[in-house]
């Protein structure tokens, strides 16, 4: 794809498959559900690669398979340049270190029998790092760095607010000091003016820190903000890949630009003028995904091609920033 | 709200006035509608905004009826439908209104649906209940509803349950149900949160067109500043239990004279700004409504409170024709001597 040495990750071919267990609808004949299929990317150090699709198209798949805790069915990720699919155990505990998460459900992800400094401390003990008394150090530094008062390292997550706890949750994914952040709807549980503190953060610790960040959400205006590069997923495929901007302004798969058109701005008067498509029907299941390109049913450009072949993804840009798309008229307006 | 008396009589088809609904709870007592005032006018869509916890649900709950007493309890207030105080009415003449003129679409289809029957007999249930027709006749009606609301294969959808539909699908046979008996009033109670994106567009759209053809009014309830800038004509803005701001959609989005307002807007991103703008968030979180503060609630969180916001609740005040607020600032802004950054 792009030269090697700037990207921090590359993903290649990734596919994951997960078998239906014979149950009372599905025979087990009907084989599998393709959450991810097939797909490539690659994330440069430093920047926000944001991955954005509607419900079910495999994103926090994607999550699973990248912190090793899904095994994929293909593919290889490159991280450093080493694929990790194939490393042994000990340097295997290394990447744990430097790719870290961040949930999207500040609720459900904290135990709520953890003191916040137990929950921020927690990747310390396991990575065994850093002695008793330093650890102290670090948590109160980590939690200052989130905007958390360090005094409050002895309370429980219930006392917290739904972005605080939001804080609790990068604190404990800062404190290693990884390379990585992969953050799977960081703010879609939260109150737009909270989302709006904790994106704000977010950017702040990137720059401090150095950090590289996969961002993950449903909501293209949030990953639009945050990204430098954005892939859009559909059924386990990943449709696009352009830089944020170009992505909005010259969007080149009909998919793309339905979403971009679903999505209202909060500018009355601009509303007002903005012309509208409304993509029909409903997002198909991934059990049985359309033949040849995926988003053929509801896609108005659809020719007899789209239903019999599946469209490659390609780069269409003119200068050095990719800008790639499936789609056999890609560019055409819907 | 309106001083001209007359005039709110001709093409108002709801006012609300001076609404409280409290929860009396083992903690205390949560405050969850404090006040709140509108009025609803023919034809056109309130948007409802407000993070959280504001009271917006527990508003349009009150409107038909729906809270729980006790724990709830409706402090004060008049509900004019029609002439009628819905507040005063006895629970048999409220089912009239209730799911009838005024009807409720929610964000969970399933608090509508009934699992157990199929969508056709939900259907024909609904209207036989309000409507003296044939049962031939409903069932034809409950057919075009389908055709109204985008549903194809209308006989054979008739006959499925609830779960046989997608997230998008149980939503437009909820917005059937809803408009079954042609209702003057449609609150839609983020009726698309739920929904992805393509689907949700697909919704607000079906209920905008429903509006239209029908002439009846929405209530939209949402934390969605962007869906409200596109269907709503005018906004009310709720935070803790009070209703901030009051405007056309336009004095909301250009002209806002209340800090919450202003904050709200700063916090989201657009999608078609070019050059990447620092978003500017409402600092703090919004307060316990067990335990509000003394003064302005929303003082504690506010860039430009100053000492008289901290002693008493700003009243909500007719600043320009048509526009409302509820902060001792609001003319500081409206004439440009503080600046709204
Ligand atoms: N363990 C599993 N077993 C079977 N199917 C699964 C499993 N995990 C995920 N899936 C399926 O894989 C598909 C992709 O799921 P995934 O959670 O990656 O989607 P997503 O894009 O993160 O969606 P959302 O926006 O709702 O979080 C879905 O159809 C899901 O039902
Ligand atoms: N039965 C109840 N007992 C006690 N408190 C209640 C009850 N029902 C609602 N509340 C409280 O009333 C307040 C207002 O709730 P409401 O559901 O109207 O908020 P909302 O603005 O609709 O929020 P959201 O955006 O989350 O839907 C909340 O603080 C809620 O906890
Ligand atoms: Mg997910
Ligand atoms: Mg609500």
């Amino acid at each position: 794809m792009v030269e090697q040495e700037n990207n921090l990750l590359e993903v290649k071919n990734l596919k994951k498959y997960f078998n239906l267990k014979t149950g009372f609808i599905i025979n087990k004949s009907a084989g599998s559900v393709k959450a991810v299929d097939d797909i490539s990317f690659f994330i440069k150090k430093g920047e926000t690669f944001g991955l954005v699709g509607e419900s079910g198209c495999g994103k926090s798949t994607v999550a699973r398979l990248l912190l090793r805790l899904l095994k994929p069915n293909a593919g290889e990720i490159y991280y450093k340049g080493i694929n990790i699919l194939k490393i042994k155990q000990s340097r295997m505990f290394k990447y744990r270190r430097e790719i870290q998460i961040i949930f999207q459900d500040p609720y459900a992800s904290l135990s709520p029998r953890m003191t916040i400094g137990d929950i921020v401390s927690e990747p310390l003990e396991i990575h065994k790092v850093a002695d008793k008394k330093s650890r102290i150090n670090k948590i109160k530094k980590t939690l200052k760095v989130v905007g958390l008062n360090p005094e409050h390292i002895n309370r429980y997550p219930h006392e917290f607010s739904g972005g605080q706890r939001q804080r609790v949750g990068i604190a404990r994914a800062l404190i290693l000091q990884p390379e990585l952040i992969i953050c799977d709807e960081p703010v879609s549980a939260l109150d737009v003016s909270v989302q709006a503190q904790i994106l704000n953060l977010m950017l702040d610790l990137q720059k401090e820190f150095n950090l590289t960040y996969l961002f993950i959400a449903h909501d293209l205006s949030v990953v639009k903000y945050v990204s430098n590069r954005i892939g859009v997923m559909y059924l386990g495929k990943i449709v696009e890949v352009a830089p944020s901007e170009e992505l909005y302004s010259k969007p080149l798969h009909p998919y793309t630009m339905g979403l971009l058109s679903a999505i209202p701005i909060p500018d009355p008067e601009l509303e007002r003028k903005r012309q509208r498509i409304i993509l029909p029907g409903d997002v198909p299941s991934p059990i049985n995904p359309p033949s040849g390109c995926r988003f053929h049913p509801r896609c108005p450009n659809a020719q007899e091609i789209c239903s019999k072949q599946e469209p490659e993804l390609k780069n269409y840009s003119k200068d050095d920033n990719e800008h790639l798309a499936a789609c056999f008229f890609a560019g055409k307006p819907i | 709200m309106e001083n001209n008396v007359s005039k709110s009589v001709v093409e108002n088809i709801l006012e609300v006035k001076n609404l409280r609904t409290y929860f009396y709870t083992d903690n205390g007592i949560v405050k969850a509608v404090d006040g709140v005032n509108f009025n609803l006018k023919k034809g056109e869509t309130l948007g409802i905004v407000g993070e959280t916890g504001s009271g917006k649900s527990i508003t349009a709950l009150t409107i038909l009826g729906l809270i729980t007493i006790p724990p709830g309890k409706i402090e004060s207030g008049e509900i004019i439908f029609d002439g009628q105080d819905l507040l005063k009415l006895k629970i048999n003449n409220l089912k009239h209104f209730r799911g009838n003129r005024i009807s409720m679409i929610f964000q969970d289809p399933m608090t509508s649906l009934n699992p157990v029957f199929t969508i056709g007999n939900q259907l024909i249930e609904s209207i036989l209940t309000h409507q003296k027709i044939s049962k031939k006749e409903a069932y034809q009606k409950a057919l075009d509803l389908l055709d109204m609301v985008g549903i194809s294969d209308k006989k054979r959808r008739m006959k499925s349950y609830p779960h046989e539909f997608s997230g998008g699908m149980r939503q437009r046979a909820m917005i059937a149900m809803a408009i079954a008996n042609s209702p003057s009033i449609l609150i839609a109670d983020e009726p698309t949160t739920a929904l992805d994106v393509t689907i949700q567009a697909q919704i607000l759209e079906l209920i905008d067109n429903l509006k239209n053809k029908t002439n009846s009014s929405v209530i939209l309830i949402t934390h969605d500043l962007g869906v409200i800038a596109k269907y709503a004509s005018r906004v009310m803005v709720m935070y803790a239990g009070k209703p901030v701001e009051f405007a056309s959609i336009n004095d909301i989005f250009y002209n806002s004279i209340h800090p919450y307002t202003l904050g709200l807007i700063g916090s989201v991103s657009k999608l078609n700004e070019e050059k990447k703008e620092r978003l500017k968030p409402i600092k703090g979180t919004p307060p316990s409504l067990i335990d509000l503060p003394k003064g302005c609630t929303f003082a504690p969180r506010c860039k430009y409170a100053i000492k008289i916001c901290k002693e008493s609740f700003p009243p909500s005040i007719e600043e320009e024709s048509g526009h409302f607020a509820a902060c001792f600032r609001a003319k500081e802004f409206l004439n440009k001597s503080l600046s709204r950054d």
